[in-house]
């Protein structure tokens, strides 16, 4: 209980970032170089100045930005995000049905990065300094160099176009209609390569911070106990050392979190995934700014929500933490 | 002179140093290699490279010669990738300078803010930027500087927590100095160190995070960018896998040479910290 008080504490704490964020970008759309209408208007092929007044009227565009300002948070305060004339939807709609591929494609590639991550920097770790590590730590620095958008484009040439083991974009094969469990692995096949893509950078991160960590750990005097009273090597990392070591890696996420987002506007492009991150791109090429507008408070959600996360496994796994709160 | 023997000491921070300079090199002589505009036409387009001795590096989907759009790119990433660290280390340092020496209520305002601009994707505030500034050259690498501030910040910030009070700062307090002399005279110079060691992970975003925007399409199109390159050879990734291939490269070696470099700094600075 004591644990969840807590983090809901630090979830509390962030409700005054999050409003900073909305009255900072609103105010900051303001400058942008036409709105709605015009976007609007420029779709319709053109229209004269009266229908463009009459728009503005309609939605809300000719009253002073504190009202507009005012009135944004008061819908938001009702879960209402506004309208996206470019979709012709509510803006909630339509990132409601963005987001699932997104909310897949972060979990899988988070998954694969802390797996790769953790078992490379143990490996790294154990033979520090010798060629396993050379190699690992090689292999980081490269892959953490790596433009992701790049990567992605180059597995393409190799996986889809060449070996034609898995394809080069999309969500799900439309040209067939599946159900079922076919449904889940072809949704799987799909997400292979977006998943690699965005998740290498977050694994030469982890392998990186897993090797300082378990160099760190290792050296601790407990680590020498366990190993004094007779325990092998592996029940000594598994045991002992992998707990503690892994703090730094759960910080990580929650400090990562922002990043993978952006990330994942870049891979999403990449492989045409209909997720968050492609409407972001497209909001911006459409000027459809109370979409953007939308996404940008989304998104800042969903990282508070993983760094709810992220206290609450932090917790678990050192519960001094829980008690010092 | 310990950390400079030091550097050398270490065989991937010379590697990288090497890399580095060699990219250097690459964008100072963009102009007298290459004296004619990259983004003009030059020869037919598809070329492969290694084919024509004239286009070492072959052609564009328009005709434009790829060896060339490489040097004049190597300008590009350097002077977007250094004028952003610059603004992104400046502000970091300024934002966390007060912080970090007034604490209270200063602080908390600042670290609020700072907290929003972590909460906030990057890659995406530089997307609403954009959007609402345009992307020309210097709008493009001003949104970069603006997006990359926070982590200098709070490193600035917590280096000055734990400097100002110490004795020299306190004996310099009884000496009536005033608290601008403080913070720029005294504490600053001590705090710097960690902080220009950082910029190298700043400079590594900021050259990845251009390329991005570039690659979508939303950077400068008026100029050699490698991002740019990439995403024109998109269309033609089929087949001529090349166009899109070589520039990728580049940034590859760029942010690596400046990652290797920044290592090689933080290991020669600080000798207790090697291998973390």
């Amino acid at each position: 209980m004591r644990i969840l008080s807590l983090a809901g504490r630090r979830l509390a704490a962030s409700i005054p970032t999050l409003i900073l964020i909305l009255i900072g970008v609103f105010l900051l759309l303001q400058f942008a170089p036409g709105d709605t209408v015009d976007a609007l208007m420029a779709q319709m092929g053109g229209g004269d100045a009266a229908t463009a007044r009459e728009l503005r009227h309609f939605y809300g565009l000719d009253l002073s930005i504190p009202v507009r300002l005012a009135d944004y948070l008061w819908h938001l305060v009702r879960l209402d995000l506004g309208f996206s004339s470019i979709y012709g939807k509510p803006v909630a709609t339509v990132i409601l049905e963005r987001l699932p591929p997104t909310i897949l494609l972060m979990t899988a590639s988070l998954s694969f990065a802390f797996f790769f991550g953790l078992l490379f920097g143990v490996i790294a770790a154990r033979g520090v300094n010798k060629w396993p590590d050379t190699l690992i730590s090689t292999l980081g620095l490269i892959f953490y160099a790596t433009p992701s958008f790049w990567f992605g484009l180059m597995a393409i040439v190799v996986f889809s176009i060449y070996l034609q083991w898995l394809p080069a974009g999309g969500f799900e094969d439309i040209g067939t209609v599946r159900s079922g469990i076919w449904r889940i692995v072809d949704i799987a096949k799909h997400l292979v390569l977006p998943s690699l893509t965005l998740g290498l950078i977050f694994l030469a991160i982890y392998l990186r911070i897993m090797r300082a960590s378990m160099l760190e750990v290792l050296n601790l005097d407990y680590v020498r106990t366990a190993r004094a009273k007779g325990l092998d090597e592996t029940g000594v990392i598994v045991r002992h050392v992998l707990r503690n070591a892994l703090l730094p890696m759960v910080t990580l996420i929650g400090l990562q979190a922002g990043t993978m987002l952006g990330g994942s506007v870049v891979v999403e492009s990449v492989f045409s995934l209909p997720g968050l991150g492609r409407l972001a791109y497209e909001s911006v090429v459409q000027r459809d700014l109370n979409t953007l507008l939308g996404i940008v408070f989304v998104s800042a959600l969903l990282v508070i929500a993983v760094n709810f996360i992220v206290d609450l496994v932090y917790a678990r796994l050192d519960p001094r933490i829980a008690v010092d709160g | 002179m310990d950390a400079i023997k030091r550097y050398f000491r270490s065989p991937a921070a010379v590697a990288g140093l090497i890399l580095l300079l060699i990219v250097i090199a690459m964008a100072i002589s963009a102009g007298l290699l290459y004296p004619r505009d990259p983004l003009a036409l030059a020869g037919r387009p598809l070329i492969w490279p290694f084919s024509n001795p004239r286009f070492l590096l072959g052609t564009d989907n328009s005709g434009r010669d790829i060896a060339a759009q490489i040097f004049y790119g190597a300008r590009i990433s350097l002077l977007i990738g250094g004028l952003a660290t610059a603004i992104a280390i400046l502000i970091g340092i300024l934002v966390g300078a007060f912080a970090g020496y007034y604490g209270g209520t200063i602080d908390n305002i600042l670290m609020r803010i700072t907290e929003a601009f972590q909460t906030l994707p990057n890659f995406v505030l530089l997307l609403v930027l954009v959007a609402v500034f345009g992307s020309t050259l210097t709008t493009v690498t001003i949104a970069v500087g603006v997006v990359s501030w926070p982590a200098p910040a709070r490193l600035t910030r917590a280096e000055f927590l734990s400097l100002r009070n110490r004795e020299f700062v306190q004996a310099g307090r009884t000496l009536g100095m005033r608290d601008i002399q403080l913070i720029l005279g005294e504490i600053l110079p001590n705090a710097l160190p960690p902080v220009i060691v950082y910029a190298s992970v700043v400079m590594a975003v900021a050259i990845l995070l251009e390329s991005a925007l570039a690659f979508l399409r939303l950077s400068d199109p008026n100029v050699a960018s490698w991002g740019n390159l990439i995403g024109l050879g998109r269309d033609v990734l089929r087949v001529q896998w090349y166009v899109s291939a070589i520039p990728g490269i580049a940034i590859l070696v760029t942010v690596l040479a400046v990652s290797l470099v920044g290592q090689g700094l933080n290991d020669a600075l600080n000798p207790r910290l090697k291998g973390r």
